[in-house]
């Protein structure tokens, strides 16, 4: 039977390293995350995980000392959040780059100045390029279900990539909720021993990640762009096989709730599609078709069910919890990339919510809405980037 | 201990790699690999190493290596040693190969931290007292007075003592060395092989190109660093400090060569006055004292 705990998302996280069988983890405590690596310090001393936690003395370091482990040959984990993923900013092309399967847990945490440790994209999506399979959760149950998850898909021989799955802080992170951790045959059924695309081996000695010329180096490229793109069938033909043996599953790439026949979709990422939910059930129950989408996968990002969900609608919002400075949020921009030169696209409209971890309540989510629906009936947005609930 | 006929003949360092005429890294390596033999893993930052090694699809590297990003050996070498413990194959002996900015500036936490845990591997720096693969420009452990190109009127700072701060970390081994006493570097990585936890060994490798000599004399370099008391040969085993030969004959003065001898063949110390070396004499002078006291 499986095990229901009444825990926080961190500890969640722990357990779900544990069930994976990790073999080696490497971490460097930071808020929000450190209750993670608190709680995987307690299994690899009380001997109920078989791995070696290696605290190192810097982020940079856990994610090189990951890469190292990884390539030689054992199932890695690390953990990190705000400052901290962006001190492993060079590793992290070094580890996609080698084609390392290395799984994160990333604590979504605002960047400084000044010091705010509350909830914001902006740590993650500064990360958007790395080469790194980007999954971002809503509730508790789907962390510890994405990062086995995570492990399948990126140990693929199609794939061969790492990845981060990432909860918001405190709204995730220290929140107790109910969370199934199932038996650990099960998991150990669905996900076989590690397996990577190559190893250091003293009987076949290769030099790895040395010089590599102009004449081989796109290549190298070209072939990571390919395995996202076989990530993309991977993750819903995974997720699908999870729900079918675990019982959870959560629309492969986009979580969609009631967008059928929505003219209007809200477009959000995390734990805001959980209040732009209830937004959406109360605006039903006025009789406005709205329906609310959720990007659990960044990257790959998920073009095809972007388009899909436009082809009904004629409007969509995003609400972006981070902003690309000089421009506006990911979301916006990434949601408007995929529509370009789409027939009859809905218009657009992009909004800034929750940086820092600013409050996002489903009113919040009702106040964008009613802002959209206003732009629809004039036909055009009015303002490119609409910061809400902004301090005049 | 080995003699000169116990070398083994094996080469792990392949024909045809990149390093210059008269490399003393070069030199360095080729017996690393005679002393350690092929069941190693190699970890190389960033360094002239990065080079040697040569391009993708080739490696004149008969190891398996895992090559990390510039500040990064110590670490990347922690997670080898972690996976291979967790695999049973801790035979295997794990090396980080990393030159001096690598080593004294840029890789100094990582190497820290890597000490402070006790990982059970082997840190080498060959040091040739500059960026080197970038064309020489001044690291912590380019000497004083010496021309790097930025430093093009001198370097104003002495170098930076990382065999010692190794020593600070109560490491179980630390040992300098010089491929012009190969005798004596490969006792060194043999011992340092048998031992368990951090053994750091610090390489005084002459560079030709960089130090501005004849790319014929670089054992002729080395001995003179060697001789000349600039470059001090020694263990310190479990803390105990002990001078190697011929480093141990030299504590009295009178059998140093004058520091002199060693900058006369370097282009990279043509601006020393007479004042600078009679500096740097005094220097070398106090060190020795310091060595006194140490290995008495």
């Amino acid at each position: 039977m499986a095990q229901t705990r009444i825990d926080t998302a961190n500890h969640v996280v722990g357990y779900a390293a544990k069930a994976a069988r990790v073999k080696v983890v490497a971490a460097y405590p930071i808020t929000p995350q450190t209750t993670i690596v608190e709680k995987i310090a307690d299994f690899v001393e009380s001997g109920e995980m078989d791995a070696q936690y290696i605290r190192v003395e810097s982020e940079h370091s856990a994610m090189v000392a990951c890469i190292g482990a990884a390539a030689t040959g054992v199932r890695t984990f690390t953990a990190s959040s705000s400052h901290g993923l962006a001190l492993m900013h060079e590793p992290l092309h070094w580890a996609s780059g080698s084609r390392l399967p290395i799984v994160m847990a990333v604590v979504n945490r605002a960047m400084g100045p000044g010091w705010n440790i509350w909830p914001d994209f902006s740590d993650t999506l500064s990360q958007r390029d790395t080469g790194w399979l980007q999954f971002y959760c809503a509730d508790s149950q789907e962390v510890f279900d994405t990062i086995i998850q995570a492990y399948k898909l990126c140990e693929d021989e199609r794939v061969f990539l790492p990845a981060m799955v990432c909860l918001e802080g405190f709204i995730l992170s220290h929140t107790y909720a109910p969370v199934q951790i199932p038996e650990q045959e099960k998991v150990d059924d669905f996900l076989s021993p590690y397996k990577s695309g190559w190893i250091l081996d003293v009987d076949r000695p290769y030099s790895h990640g040395n010089m590599v010329s102009p004449e081989w180096y796109m290549e190298f490229r070209y072939m990571i762009q390919e395995a996202m793109e076989n990530a993309k069938k991977l993750i819903v033909e995974i997720d699908r096989e999870y729900g079918k043996k675990f019982g959870f599953e959560y629309g492969g790439l986009v979580e969609k709730y009631e967008c059928e026949d929505a003219d209007f979709v809200l477009l959000t990422m995390g734990t805001m599609a959980s209040d732009a939910k209830v937004a959406v059930k109360k605006m039903r129950e006025e009789g406005l078709k709205v329906g609310s989408a959720r990007v659990r996968v960044f990257r790959p990002f998920p073009v095809e069910e972007i388009r899909a969900i436009a082809e009904n609608a004629q409007m969509i919002a995003t609400v972006d919890r981070h902003v690309s400075f000089g421009n506006e949020g990911f979301l916006a921009t990434e949601a408007k990339a995929a529509l370009y030169g789409q027939k009859d696209s809905p218009l657009i409209a992009g909004f800034l919510a929750g940086l820092g971890g600013r409050d996002v309540t489903p009113q919040t989510i009702e106040k964008i809405a009613r802002k959209s629906f206003k732009s629809l009936s004039m036909g055009k947005v009015e303002k490119k980037v609409e910061w809400v609930d902004l301090v005049e | 201990m080995v003699t000169i006929k116990e070398l083994a003949k094996e080469e792990y360092l392949l024909k045809g790699h990149a390093a210059c005429a008269g490399c003393g890294p070069a030199i360095s390596l080729r017996l690393l690999f005679k002393a350690l033999g092929n069941k190693i893993m190699v970890v190389v930052p960033a360094c002239c190493s990065t080079i040697i090694q040569g391009s993708y699809p080739y490696t004149s590297f008969a190891v398996p290596v895992q090559n990390i990003i510039f500040e990064s050996a110590a670490a990347a070498a922690s997670g080898i040693v972690a996976a291979l413990h967790q695999r049973r194959l801790e035979s295997i002996t794990v090396v980080a190969w990393a030159g001096d900015g690598g080593t004294v500036d840029i890789g100094i936490q990582a190497l820290s931290g890597a000490a402070d845990r006790e990982t059970d591997f082997i840190y080498i720096c060959y040091d040739n007292e500059a960026y080197g693969n970038t064309g020489m420009q001044r690291s912590g452990a380019t000497p004083y007075g010496a021309w790097t190109t930025t430093t093009p009127s001198g370097k104003k700072e002495r170098k930076k003592d990382l065999p010692m701060i190794m020593a600070a970390h109560r490491v179980p081994y630390v040992a300098t060395a010089c491929p012009s006493y190969p005798i004596d570097l490969v006792n060194k990585l043999r011992k340092a092989k048998k031992m368990r936890g951090t053994k750091y060994i610090h390489i005084l490798a002459p560079c030709p190109t960089g130090w501005r000599y004849d790319s014929g004399k670089t054992v002729e370099m080395g001995r003179l660093a060697v001789q000349t008391g600039l470059w001090a040969l020694y263990e310190i085993e479990y803390g105990k400090f002990k001078l190697s030969p011929p480093s141990d004959r030299l504590l009295d003065q009178a059998k140093r060569k004058p520091v002199r001898e060693y900058f006369a063949p370097q282009g990279r110390f043509r601006g020393l006055t007479e004042e600078d070396v009679e500096r740097i004499q005094q220097w070398v002078n106090e060190d020795w004292e310091s060595y006194r006291k140490l290995a008495a």
